[in-house]
């Protein structure tokens, strides 16, 4: 009894969600009730995403079809400490930073809308400077590999060809989009400060660039267990 | 903007209201379980390299970690949950197009290496 009650109730609340879609479609008004910025914010991420699949889709493809053996990415992004090679660790101290600053970012946006000018301010400082920390690393691990290892998007000593320009190209451009993410917040932040938000009268702008910055994060985690993990 | 203003007036005190005045305020509570959640979650996955875990388990590992986070970040940190359905299914549906993107590109690798095998290698 207690289950066809749920059951009832469950597809009771479903068929409410497709009436309020369709509501929201179909009224002569704006179809989605957020601020245009948000709305746009997420069409863009949306085509983002779009980009990145290809880039880690056609990566996929050329890894299949490689009849060398693809490098292993646990010995390539080794650092070498106290005599050992451990395995991947600039790699995931950079997925740690990039948690960190998903997390001040997060933060960010709450105290923005508790209209807490110097926290939100001090909150996505502190992103901008986890997010330029990370740039920092991804320079240093690509001198390496380009210097040390000899990695070249045409080829490198460790094996299939493909390597070099799937690696470049896929963590250059989350790289550009970091970089572009700490102007972006940087800019934000400069505006919380100067009580621009304040005299606008919301803060929404804080949870956009903050939708754009959990992207960039989104991002590095499949790119995290697709390149450097497989 | 003058129409988001009516809108949200019409829409003010109904069930709504969080949505129509396109806030998202919630506990901070929350964000750091997140928060916690996220970092635990990566740890697993750098443990799947450092332990050398192999196959079917390695990728299995991989793959879950991987939309564990992905889905704390997009529903958490990007306020997916509290979206109004409408906007939910235009922003997560179309992605789902790419499956078949991946299907086609991971079939037509898996036919330009056995090609490359029968004609190249020796």
């Amino acid at each position: 009894m207690a289950e066809t009650a749920l059951k009832v109730e469950q597809s009771a609340s479903a068929l409410e969600g497709l009436r309020s879609v369709a509501a929201d479609w179909s009224q002569d008004k704006q179809a989605f009730p957020v601020p245009w910025g948000k709305a746009m914010m997420w069409i863009f991420l949306l085509s983002d995403t779009f980009v990145f699949t290809c880039f880690l889709t056609s990566y996929m493809n050329v890894r299949i079809s490689t009849t060398e053996p693809w490098p292993n990415p646990s010995e390539v992004f080794a650092l070498h400490i106290g005599g050992t090679n451990v395995p991947l660790l600039l790699i995931a101290i950079m997925t740690m930073i990039l948690i960190t600053s998903s997390g001040t970012m997060a933060m960010a946006v709450n105290y923005g809308y508790r209209r807490d000018r110097k926290r939100t301010a001090a909150l996505l400082l502190a992103t901008a400077l986890l997010g330029l920390s990370f740039v920092g690393m991804q320079a240093f691990e690509w001198t390496k590999l380009i210097v040390e290892e000899g990695v070249r998007p045409w080829g490198n000593p460790m094996g299939a060809a493909q390597f070099g320009s799937s690696f470049f190209m896929i963590t250059g451009f989350h790289g550009l989009h970091v970089s572009c993410g700490v102007i972006y917040l940087l800019v934000v932040a400069k505006r919380v400060l100067s009580g621009f938000y304040d005299r606008k009268g919301t803060y929404e702008t804080v949870e956009v660039a903050g939708l754009y910055w959990h992207f960039v994060d989104l991002v590095w985690v499949f790119i995290f267990a697709f390149f450097y993990l497989w | 903007m003058n129409h988001a203003v009516t809108h949200d007036q019409a829409e003010h005190g109904s069930a709504h209201a969080v949505h129509a005045e396109g806030h998202q305020q919630h506990p901070i509570k929350i964000y750091l379980w997140i928060w916690f959640l996220l970092f635990v979650l990566s740890a697993f996955s750098y443990m799947v390299d450092y332990f050398h875990l192999q196959g079917v388990l390695r990728w299995t590992l991989i793959l879950l970690f991987m939309f564990l986070k992905a889905g704390f970040i997009v529903a958490i940190f990007m306020h997916m949950t509290w979206e109004r359905l409408a906007l939910k299914l235009a922003i997560l549906v179309p992605p789902v197009m790419l499956l078949v993107l991946i299907a086609l590109m991971a079939i037509e690798g898996d036919y330009t290496f056995l090609t490359r095998i029968a004609s190249f290698v020796r």
